[in-house]
C-alpha cells in the first residue's frame, strides 16, 4: 500500500509502535476525507478546519489563531482533551460528542476505518508513548452506545416526571438563555448525548453528575418525552 | 373542555365559599393549600396545578406580592444585577396555571380539622397541606440583637428590603470604614451565600473604598467552599479581608445597634456597617403548628416531604431536616416536585415514581469567576442521602470559571420560570 500524503514517510520511526495499534498507512488513505479541510504534518496550516498537528493531550479547540465554534471552545474549556477515545467518538459522530461544533462532516462509521485514522493522527503528536490510552490493548471500546440501549421504547409520562429535575436549569420552552435547550431533540441523538455525560466521555460536572443518576430507561423516557415538547 | 378563563373563576369562585365557611360539604375537587410563595411553595403550586390539569383546586398562600429572591441578591450588592431583576410576581401561577393565589400570612394550622386561619380572619379547609415558610431567626444566637435591631444592622437574609439596605450602607460608608459580618452557627440557609456576600462586599468596597476592611466573625470553625473563597479572596481582595472563628474572638458578648457596637471577650467593635446573620429555625407558622422538632426544624419523611407529624401536611425547603441536602432555592425547589408528585398521587390516583433530588449553589467571588458544588440525592428510609457530587476546584482555568458564573445565569432564568411560569 502506497501511503496517500507523502508526509507519512518521515514519520517512519513510528511505525513499530504504530504497527502495534492501528494501521498508519491505511489511515493515511483515510485522511483524504480530512483533506479537503485539514492539513497535517510540517508547515500545516489551517484550513477549513485547524491543523491537526500535537494533537493528542491537547485540551480540544485551543490552537490560537483558528476561529473554532463556540461549541468546541466551550467543551475544551469543560475539560474535553483530545486522546484516542475521545478523538474516536469525535471522529465518528462530531455533534454527539460536541453539539454546536462546526465541523461539518458526517463521521465516520467503521471502528477499524477511524482506529487507523487515529493511529495516523496519533504519529503527528510529540510523545504518542506517553500516552497510555494509544495502546490498543488500553483503547475502549467502542465508545458506541449499546443498539440495545438505542432500542428500549421510553415512557414519556415517567419521561415527564424525570424532566422536572431538569427544568431547574433547562427552560421548558426550549429557550436558551445561558443554558443550552434540550427540546425537540430527536431520541437516539438525545440518548448518545446523555451516556456520552453518563460514561464520562463528555466532560461537565453537573451534567455527569446529572446522567450518572439516570437508568437507562431513564434515559430513554426522557428522550421520549423531549422529542415532541 | 373548559377554557382557561372559566377554568379559573370556577377555581376563584370555589375558594370564596369554602373560605367562607370551613365546613362546606361536597366541594368539588380535592384542594391542596400551599403556605408560602418561595423556592419550595411557589414549585409546589405550579406543578401541583400543571399536573393535574384541573382535577385539584390549588391555593397559595402569601404576603407578598413582589418575591425577591435571596439567589443572586447578593449580586445585587456587588452591582452584577438590579434589584427590578430579582424580584418576580405570581401573576402567571394564577392566569396561567389556575392557582388561587391569596395574598396573606397563615397565622394559625388546625390538623385535626384541616382548616388554615388567615390574618383576614378567614378559614380554608384543605385535603393536603404544604407548608413552605422558609426560616426565621433564633434572635438569642447574637445577645442583644433583635428584630428592631436590623433596621440599623441588617440582617439581609430574608429578601427584599433587608437587601437594599444593605446594600446603600455599603455604598455609603465612610473611605477607610469597616464592613463586619456576624456570619450564622449551623444549620441556615445557603452554607456558602455570607462568603459569597464577603466577596461581593469586597468586590464594590475594593472599587470604591479600597482602603476599607472587611471582618468576618464567624461561629463556625470552617465554612462552605472554604478554600475557594479564601483563595479568591487572596488573589483578588488583598489583604482587604479577615475572617475570624469563634476560637479566637470567644464568642459574642453583646450587640448594640443603636451605638453600633459588637462586644466580644475583651474587645469592642465599632464597625460603619454590620451586617448580622442570626441563628435559624423554620418559618414562624411551622413552629406554631408543632410541626418542628427540638431543634426548630421539621422533620419529614424522605420519599415524599410528608410531615412526620401529620400524614396530611407536606413540609418544603429551608423548613425541614432534609438529611444531606442543604438549605437551597435549588433543593426547595427540587423537593417541591417530589412533594407534588406524591399529592397528586394520593389525591388523583396519578402515577407515582422513584422520588429524585439534586442541588447545585453556585458563588461569585468576583467579576467572571464563579465556583459552584453540587449533589444528586435519593430517598432512604431515614434520610435524603447523597449519591454523588462534584466541587469547584482551586486553580481552574479563567474561561471556566467564567464559563460557570454564565451557567448560573442560566439557572437563575431557569429556576424563577420553573418556580413562577
Ligand atoms: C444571601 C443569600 C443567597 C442565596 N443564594 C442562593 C443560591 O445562589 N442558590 C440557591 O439555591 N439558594 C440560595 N439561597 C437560599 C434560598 O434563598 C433559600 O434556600 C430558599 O429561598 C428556600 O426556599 P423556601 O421555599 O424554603 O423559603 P422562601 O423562599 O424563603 O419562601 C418562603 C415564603 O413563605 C412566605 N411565608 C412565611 N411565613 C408565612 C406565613 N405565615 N404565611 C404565608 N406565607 C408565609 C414568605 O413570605 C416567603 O415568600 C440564598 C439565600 C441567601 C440569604
Ligand atoms: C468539511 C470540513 C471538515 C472535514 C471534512 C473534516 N473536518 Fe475536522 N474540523 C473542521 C472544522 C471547521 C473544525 C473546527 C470545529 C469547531 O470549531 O467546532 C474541525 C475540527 C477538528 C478537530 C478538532 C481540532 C482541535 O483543534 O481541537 C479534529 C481532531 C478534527 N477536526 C479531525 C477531523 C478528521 C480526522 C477528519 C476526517 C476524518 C475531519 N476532521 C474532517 C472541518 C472539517
Ligand atoms: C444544574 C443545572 C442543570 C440541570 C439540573 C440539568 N442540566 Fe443539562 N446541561 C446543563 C449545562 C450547564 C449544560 C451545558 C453543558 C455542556 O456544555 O456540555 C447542559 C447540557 C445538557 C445537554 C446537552 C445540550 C447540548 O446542546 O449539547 C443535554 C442533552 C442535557 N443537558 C440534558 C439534561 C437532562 C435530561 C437533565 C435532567 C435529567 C438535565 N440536563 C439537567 C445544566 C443542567
Amino acid at each position: 500500500m502506497k501511503p496517500a500524503v507523502s508526509v507519512v514517510a518521515s514519520i517512519a520511526l513510528c511505525v513499530s509502535m504504530a504497527s502495534q495499534a492501528g494501521d498508519v498507512e491505511r489511515g493515511a488513505q483515510l485522511f483524504s476525507q480530512c483533506q479537503s479541510c485539514h492539513a497535517i504534518g510540517e508547515g500545516a496550516e489551517h484550513k477549513v478546519g485547524p491543523h491537526l498537528n500535537e494533537l493528542f493531550g491537547r485540551q480540544a479547540g485551543s490552537i490560537e489563531g483558528f476561529g473554532y465554534s463556540e461549541g468546541l471552545t466551550t467543551a475544551g474549556v469543560n475539560g474535553l482533551l483530545w486522546d484516542a477515545e475521545h478523538l474516536d467518538a469525535y471522529i465518528e459522530n462530531p455533534v454527539s460528542l460536541v453539539t454546536g461544533t462546526s465541523m461539518m462532516f458526517a463521521g465516520v462509521s467503521d471502528a477499524t476505518d477511524r482506529e487507523d485514522l487515529i493511529s495516523f493522527l496519533r504519529a503527528y503528536s510529540a510523545n504518542p508513548r506517553d500516552i497510555p490510552e494509544s495502546l490498543p490493548t488500553m483503547a475502549p471500546q467502542d465508545p458506541d452506545v449499546d443498539p440495545s440501549i438505542l432500542a428500549l421504547q421510553g415512557d414519556p409520562e415517567y419521561g415527564e416526571y424525570l424532566s422536572s429535575e431538569c427544568k431547574t436549569c433547562h427552560l421548558a420552552d426550549g429557550a436558551d438563555r445561558g443554558i443550552p435547550s434540550i427540546v425537540g431533540w430527536p431520541e437516539k441523538q438525545f440518548v448518545i448525548v446523555m451516556h456520552a455525560y453518563k460514561n464520562k466521555t463528555r466532560p461537565h460536572n453537573v451534567m455527569q453528575m446529572m446522567a450518572a443518576a439516570l437508568s437507562d430507561e431513564d434515559i430513554a423516557a426522557l428522550a421520549a418525552y423531549f422529542k415532541d415538547k | 373542555m373548559i377554557n382557561r378563563r372559566s377554568f379559573l373563576k370556577g377555581t376563584l369562585a370555589g375558594a370564596a365559599v369554602a373560605a367562607a365557611s370551613p365546613h362546606v360539604i361536597g366541594q368539588a375537587k380535592p384542594r391542596v393549600v400551599v403556605i408560602g410563595g418561595g423556592s419550595g411553595g411557589a414549585t409546589a403550586a405550579r406543578y401541583l396545578a400543571k399536573d393535574s390539569k384541573g382535577e385539584l383546586d390549588v391555593v397559595l398562600i402569601e404576603p407578598t406580592r413582589t418575591y425577591y429572591t435571596c439567589f443572586f441578591s447578593n449580586l445585587y450588592i456587588g452591582g452584577f444585577r438590579d434589584f427590578q431583576s430579582i424580584g418576580h410576581t405570581y401573576g402567571k401561577l394564577a392566569s396561567d396555571f389556575g392557582v388561587t393565589v391569596v395574598h396573606d400570612w397563615a397565622t394559625g394550622i388546625d390538623m385535626n380539622y384541616k382548616t388554615v386561619s388567615l390574618a383576614s380572619g378567614t378559614k380554608m379547609t384543605y385535603d393536603r397541606l404544604v407548608v413552605a415558610p422558609g426560616i426565621d431567626f433564633k434572635y438569642d444566637t447574637v445577645p442583644g440583637y433583635t428584630a428592631a435591631s436590623s433596621g440599623k444592622m441588617p440582617h439581609a437574609w430574608k429578601g427584599g428590603s433587608q437587601t437594599q439596605l444593605l446594600r446603600a450602607q455599603v455604598e455609603n460608608m465612610r473611605q477607610g470604614g469597616t464592613f463586619m459580618m456576624v456570619a450564622p452557627p449551623n444549620p441556615y440557609r445557603c452554607p456558602p451565600g455570607p462568603y459569597e456576600r464577603v466577596s461581593m462586599v469586597a468586590h464594590v468596597l475594593k472599587q470604591s473604598n479600597p482602603t476599607a476592611k472587611i471582618i468576618v466573625l464567624d461561629p463556625k470553625e470552617k465554612f462552605s467552599k472554604q478554600g475557594l473563597f479564601q483563595d479568591g479572596w487572596n488573589r483578588y481582595y488583598d489583604g482587604m479581608v479577615e475572617w475570624i472563628p469563634a476560637s479566637f474572638y470567644g464568642g459574642i458578648k453583646n450587640i448594640d445597634a443603636d451605638n453600633m457596637t459588637i462586644d466580644v471577650e475583651g474587645e469592642t467593635f465599632k464597625p460603619d456597617v454590620a451586617n448580622i446573620i442570626p441563628g435559624q429555625q423554620a418559618g414562624t407558622i411551622a413552629v406554631a403548628a408543632g410541626l418542628t422538632n427540638d431543634k426548630g426544624f421539621c422533620p419529614i419523611v424522605p420519599a415524599t416531604m410528608q410531615s412526620q407529624v401529620d400524614e396530611n401536611v407536606y413540609v418544603l425547603g429551608d423548613a425541614t431536616i432534609a438529611g444531606d441536602m442543604p438549605k437551597s432555592g435549588f433543593s426547595a425547589n427540587s423537593q417541591a416536585k417530589v412533594a407534588a408528585m406524591a399529592i397528586r398521587g394520593d389525591l388523583t390516583g396519578s402515577r407515582v415514581f422513584k422520588p429524585k433530588f439534586s442541588n447545585t449553589c453556585w458563588s461569585l467571588i468576583a467579576t467572571d469567576d464563579g465556583v459552584k458544588v453540587g449533589a444528586s440525592y435519593e430517598a432512604t428510609d431515614e434520610k435524603i442521602a447523597k449519591t454523588t457530587g462534584f466541587i469547584s476546584q482551586v486553580g481552574e482555568d479563567a474561561d471556566l470559571r467564567k464559563q460557570t458564573y454564565e451557567e448560573s445565569i442560566g439557572w437563575y432564568n431557569g429556576i424563577v420560570s420553573d418556580m413562577f411560569g
